[in-house]
């Protein structure tokens, strides 16, 4: 059994005020909650990589010490992490990262370890290659390759920060399956997630956060409307939809022939006005490049043209003229200048606010306060540093940014809401929603299958750079989408 | 903590490491650091001469400091400051002696500082244009080209400048010459193009959208291309607008002190701009700050010659770029923690 008090602050930001997690050993543990309440933080905490400011620890029948707690105390405690984006450094084998840090000696003897963890992957249904470069591993393989690292190390408890969140939908039956095996042989998961579906599937209890504090803790008949009730503490708002366009509606974004070197093949692609188009596809088959070829990021063959004018040759600068918003994949790496403010990453090239030359300090205030406003963006401070703020807030700058633009024709919006917490996920289809009613072409690119059924009239599919498939958004279709995605079926 | 009053207080600490380690060194010259500190500051506050040194030396750091901080703006490294300072020089005095004699000052003045800034602008551009379309990077290129125009500057000034056996050019028009401020010293109006240049890069910095696309594009060039701001183009500009201010330092020396083109003039300069810049945190209000204090250590570590080794304070020039370079992570993650 583990159990954690914690207390956490970053500068003013309370991040952890007391939060309370009980887990049992042998069970599968969820930890949910939005963006911003605090999951990462504890399960960073608890594996030591990230000091508490308080609170209290014990794992099995051992109280802990906080303050001499850190990742190598963590490790000998038994306690594993597989971290959301991963920590495995991707110019070493998989055996060499395995036992980086925890080298016996000054001899490295990486073969009996080597042959020890393709052993142990082979045993927990998780085959792994331990001489591949990390760079060169699927998401999901590099995943694997750290939970059967975790295990190697002698993890008894294993975290798992959204685990999930990259995998394709086998994928990801086939990893909670995993978790539950391994659960069985007497593991104990802590699986952090967002998605309910998986928590109903694979959870043998879930521990709810908000704003830092444990709000509940579910046994395993809880419902999802339960769960999601005391996430956001309230009921989520039915989404709206919006009529599908009719055949005679204009082309708001028009692709015919598009092809980018080594990643994107003859793609061609009509969004209409006022259309919501899907594009679904495991990461890395040419999402990316798709989404750059038409922002113009990316040299591409083929024809693009927005609202009827072709902008094959133009500039970026140009598209967005034309009325092109686009929201980029990373709002880390392209979205938003990190180290600016609220308000200036909001009015970020955005002439038609600032002013041609000198600033209108008087009208990006304005122009600010009405997007904080409208997508309720926290902290509500125009000054604040855009890194300060959580995941769900930064996404709603750049959504606030794009969507904004006067003379929007078409919408280009890549992975809108990954990583982002339930509430800024409504918040952000409401908006694109929104531009599709206003009469905008828009086209969302996500590894989230069932955002794209719940946002799109029509879905198509991406595969190794090329559209394998298109169906209209309806119960029904999911598993021949999710099949498509895959290859499964060709 | 504000980002402003971090910074304030990163430049405070620095500072204050600076003197700490001056004054260590001090007493291993076998003095008391209370005493010469003491000195330092009667001898130039009360000495009109040494003053005007301070303005004069200022006046060249804030140029060639501004010239190290709009590059960083965008993200460039500019340590060619030299080079282009050098280039300066050479076209100001090229230009204020090759004048007819009589143009008005009102004519003058502003074609020589003009010649200054374009030849400095010129190798700025360079540098841009290798980074941003060829990918050299701005720092190798401009350890070259510091070589490479000193060289180029002193030949000319061999073959066509130098009169009979001196390494002294023609001397400028008198129309093109600066008033002195302070008798006794070098202080010249060319301060008044200095507080124009900190004025106005403050402005577009802080004010104009081309100064926060440069700011963008100096933080995040991805999120810069992605909203339409073409980063080469910018990277390009930075360099010249940077090798531009270097360049106009050269009025400071050319037409408000030694009137003619010199071998050696100004040297160093270029190179104390990035202490200045550093110190004064890429703020231009800053800069010019950090440039009265760095003037203030060199012009008073010669005034207390005779009581400490004059290199003492020109390597505390160094000092208190290293001591920035430690204090500002520290100030970070005191305002995190």
């Amino acid at each position: 059994m583990i159990s954690v008090t914690l207390d956490k602050s970053y500068g003013e930001a309370r991040v952890l005020r007391g939060a309370k997690l009980d887990v049992i050993d042998g069970s599968v543990h969820a930890l949910v909650g939005e963006n911003g309440a605090g999951k990462s933080t504890l399960v960073k905490i608890l594996a030591g990589i990230v000091p508490a400011d308080g609170g209290s620890l014990s794992a099995g029948d051992r109280s802990i010490d906080l303050a001499r707690w850190d990742r190598r105390t963590a490790r000998a405690a038994g306690i594993g992490i597989v971290q959301q984006h991963g920590a495995f450094a991707g110019t070493l084998s998989v055996v060499e990262n395995a036992v980086l840090g925890a080298e016996g000696g000054p001899l490295l003897e990486l073969a009996p370890t080597a042959k020890a963890l393709a052993a142990l992957g082979e045993r927990v249904g998780l085959p792994i290659d331990p001489w591949a470069r990390c760079d060169a591993l699927s998401l999901g393989a590099a995943q694997r390759a750290e939970i059967v690292a975790a295990l190697h190390a002698g993890a008894k408890w294993l975290v798992l920060d959204e685990p999930t969140a990259v995998l394709a939908p086998v994928e990801v039956d086939g990893l909670l399956a995993t978790l539950r095996a391994l659960a069985r042989a007497g593991t104990t998961i802590v699986l952090v997630t967002h998605k309910l579906d998986e928590v109903r599937a694979v959870a043998d209890a879930v521990t709810v956060l908000r704003a830092g504090q444990t709000v509940a803790t579910f046994g395993k008949d809880a419902s999802s409307a339960e769960i999601a009730r005391a996430m956001v503490g309230a009921e989520l708002p039915a989404p709206g939809r919006v009529e599908a366009p009719g055949e005679s509606a204009a082309r708001a974004l028009e692709l015919a022939g598009v092809g980018v070197t080594r990643a994107l093949f003859d793609v061609s692609l009509t969004v209409r006005a006022g259309e919501l188009v899907g594009v679904a596809g495991v990461d890395g088959n040419g999402q990316r490049e798709l989404a750059r070829a038409i922002a113009g990021l990316e040299p591409c063959t083929g024809r693009i043209a927005i609202a009827g004018r072709d902008v094959s040759t133009s500039s970026v600068r140009d598209r967005l003229a034309a009325g092109l918003a686009h929201v980029p994949e990373d709002r880390h790496h392209g979205g938003l200048v990190l180290d600016a403010t609220i308000a200036d990453n909001l009015s970020l090239g955005r002439a038609d606010v600032t002013g041609r030359f000198a600033i209108d300090r008087a009208a990006v205030a304005r122009f600010a306060d009405a997007r904080i406003a409208e997508l309720d963006i926290r902290p509500p401070e125009p000054g604040a540093i855009a890194r300060t703020l959580s995941g769900g807030n930064q996404q709603k700058i750049v959504i606030g940014r794009e969507l904004s633009r006067p003379k929007l024709a078409a919408v280009v919006a890549s992975q809108p809401t990954r990583g982002v917490d339930l509430g800024a996920v409504l918040r952000i289809h409401d908006q694109l929603r929104a531009a599709a009613k206003a009469g905008a072409g828009v086209l969302v690119i996500s590894a989230d299958l069932d955002e794209l059924l719940a946002l799109c009239h029509r879905i198509v599919v991406l595969l190794r750079g090329r559209i394998v498939g298109e169906a209209a958004a309806a119960t029904g279709v999911r598993d021949t989408l999710g099949a498509l995605m895959t290859g499964a079926t060709a | 903590m504000k980002a402003r009053d971090r910074e304030l207080y990163a430049a405070g600490i620095a500072l204050l490491a600076t003197v700490a380690i001056g004054s260590a060194l001090v007493m291993i010259v076998g003095r008391g650091p209370g005493h010469v500190w003491n000195q330092m500051v009667v001898r130039v506050v009360t000495d009109p001469a040494r003053l005007g040194q301070v303005v004069y030396r200022a006046t060249a750091l804030a140029l060639t400091g501004l010239a190290v901080s709009v590059a960083l703006d965008a993200g460039l490294f500019n340590i060619a400051g030299e080079a282009q300072l050098t280039a300066g020089v050479l076209a100001c005095a090229v230009v204020g002696a090759g004048l007819p004699e009589g143009t008005p000052w009102l004519v003058a003045i502003p074609l020589c500082a003009l010649a200054a800034a374009a030849a400095g602008g010129a190798i700025g551009a360079l540098i841009g244009a290798g980074r941003a379309y060829r990918s050299a990077h701005e720092v190798i290129t401009s350890i070259m080209l510091n070589e490479i125009v000193a060289a180029i500057v002193l030949w000319i000034g061999n073959t066509f400048l130098f009169e009979n056996g001196t390494t002294t050019g023609p001397p400028i028009i008198a129309g093109a010459r600066l008033p002195q401020l302070i008798g006794g010293s070098s202080a010249n109006a060319s301060v008044a193009i200095a507080a124009a240049a900190v004025i106005a890069v403050w402005w577009l910095r802080a004010r104009t959208t081309w100064g926060h696309a440069l700011r963008a594009v100096g933080r995040d060039p991805e999120a810069a291309r992605a909203v339409g701001i073409s980063v080469e183009r910018m990277q390009v500009v930075a360099m010249t607008l940077a090798g531009a201010l270097a360049g106009l330092a050269a009025t400071n020396f050319v037409l408000g002190d030694r009137h003619a083109f010199e071998e050696g003039l100004g040297r160093g300069f270029g190179f104390i701009g990035l202490s200045s810049a550093l110190l004064g945190r890429l703020n231009p209000l800053g800069i010019a700050a950090a440039s009265v204090v760095l003037a203030f250590l060199s012009v008073g570590g010669l005034a207390v010659e005779d009581l400490v080794p004059k290199e003492l304070p020109e390597m505390l020039q160094g000092v208190v770029v290293i001591a920035i370079a430690a204090a500002v992570p520290w100030t970070k993650r005191k305002a995190r923690a």
